[in-house]
């Protein structure tokens, strides 16, 4: 088993495989907590047209220096709007990260897989680490990683209903056919279905509302903290394999009696 | 003067982009400013002017998955 077992992903070193995300905390004060309790070192932010009648807290302040920050082009439902957005995030100083997510259905959130790889096709050229929130399917993902993509990030069920890996078989086939890391975004709902997105050889996983919507979201960070760890080593250390019949773990001879 | 301001429009005194930030009473460290899709940097708003029909967009980071 290797002993650097890092994620090198857009220049830097990620020794943590759980992304998170900073949408739906009851209170931003939980974010630092969690961050501190996953150990999660890459996480998302979002931007939006600020409300000059409440007042609003800078989210920034609550991601500790050291945690790579992940803006996401969320709101934007062409590949032009995400590229303005990816260009103000890094402006801004959010640095060279985007998540591409362009998303014209409302009622499924499923991202627009054309608009995404136009809009990758733009941000990798301009230095971005790109990271595409995306549908399962090959011959896309392929294209993204084509066009500069730094990974693809397939759903494994709609935003927010955690309902896990519904995807499978497709991100299956990403795992195996691209070169870039595959980081599952979307849908993972509880930490045993982050250890089974490791175990099939995520590279990572991208973990928001079934955190943050925790009853206790520090605790459940690092619940998922240890489910990834578990899921990546069992990867490592190679799954035994899966039998129709029964194979007896004890001897089947010199039986008493016999 | 007649401006854009997220969409609306509004009649602000604000001369430059510095005096609309002041003027709105917005938290500086979080706020992001786009004049006419182009990016204004904090050190750029005291001498960026306003002009009638100017489009901004005062934006800030969120919570977001």
């Amino acid at each position: 088993m290797t002993t650097d077992d890092a994620l090198q992903l857009g220049g830097v070193r990620f020794t943590s495989r759980l992304f998170t995300g900073t949408g739906k905390f009851a209170a931003n004060a939980h974010i630092p907590k969690m961050l501190a309790a996953s150990g999660s070192q890459m996480i998302t932010v979002a931007l939006r047209r600020i409300d000059a009648q409440a007042k609003q807290e800078n989210i920034l302040a609550y991601i500790p220096k050291g945690v790579t920050l992940l803006p996401n082009t969320s709101g934007a439902r062409t590949a032009e709007q995400a590229v303005r957005i990816a260009r103000i995030a890094r402006e801004a100083g959010c640095g060279d990260f985007i998540k591409i997510e362009v998303i014209t259905d409302m009622k499924y959130l499923m991202p627009d897989n054309w608009e995404t790889l136009k809009a990758t096709e733009i941000l990798a050229k301009e230095g971005f680490a790109v990271l595409p929130y995306v549908l399962p399917d090959l011959p896309l993902a392929k294209r993204l990683e084509n066009a500069g993509a730094a990974a693809v990030m397939p759903l494994g069920a709609p935003i927010g209903t955690n309902r896990g890996l519904e995807t499978k078989p497709l991100i299956e086939l990403l795992i195996e056919n691209c070169v870039v890391p595959i980081v599952v975004d979307a849908g993972i709902g509880r930490p045993s279905q982050a250890a089974a997105a490791m175990e099939m050889g995520a590279d990572a996983v991208l973990v928001n509302t079934a955190i943050a919507t925790a009853a206790d979201p520090e605790t459940m960070g690092r619940a998922f903290d240890l489910a990834v760890r578990a899921g990546r080593m069992a990867y490592l250390a190679r799954l035994a394999e899966e039998s129709p019949l029964a194979r007896a773990s004890s001897p089947l001879t010199g039986f008493l009696d016999d | 003067m007649d401006i854009v301001v997220n969409g609306v429009k509004e009649t602000v005194p604000a001369r430059t982009v510095a005096e609309l930030v002041a003027e709105k009473g917005l938290a500086v460290g979080s706020l992001v400013v786009e004049l006419n899709q182009q990016i204004i940097t904090q050190e750029q708003w005291p001498h960026t002017w306003l002009q009638a029909g100017d489009r901004l967009e005062l934006l800030s980071f969120v919570g977001g998955g």
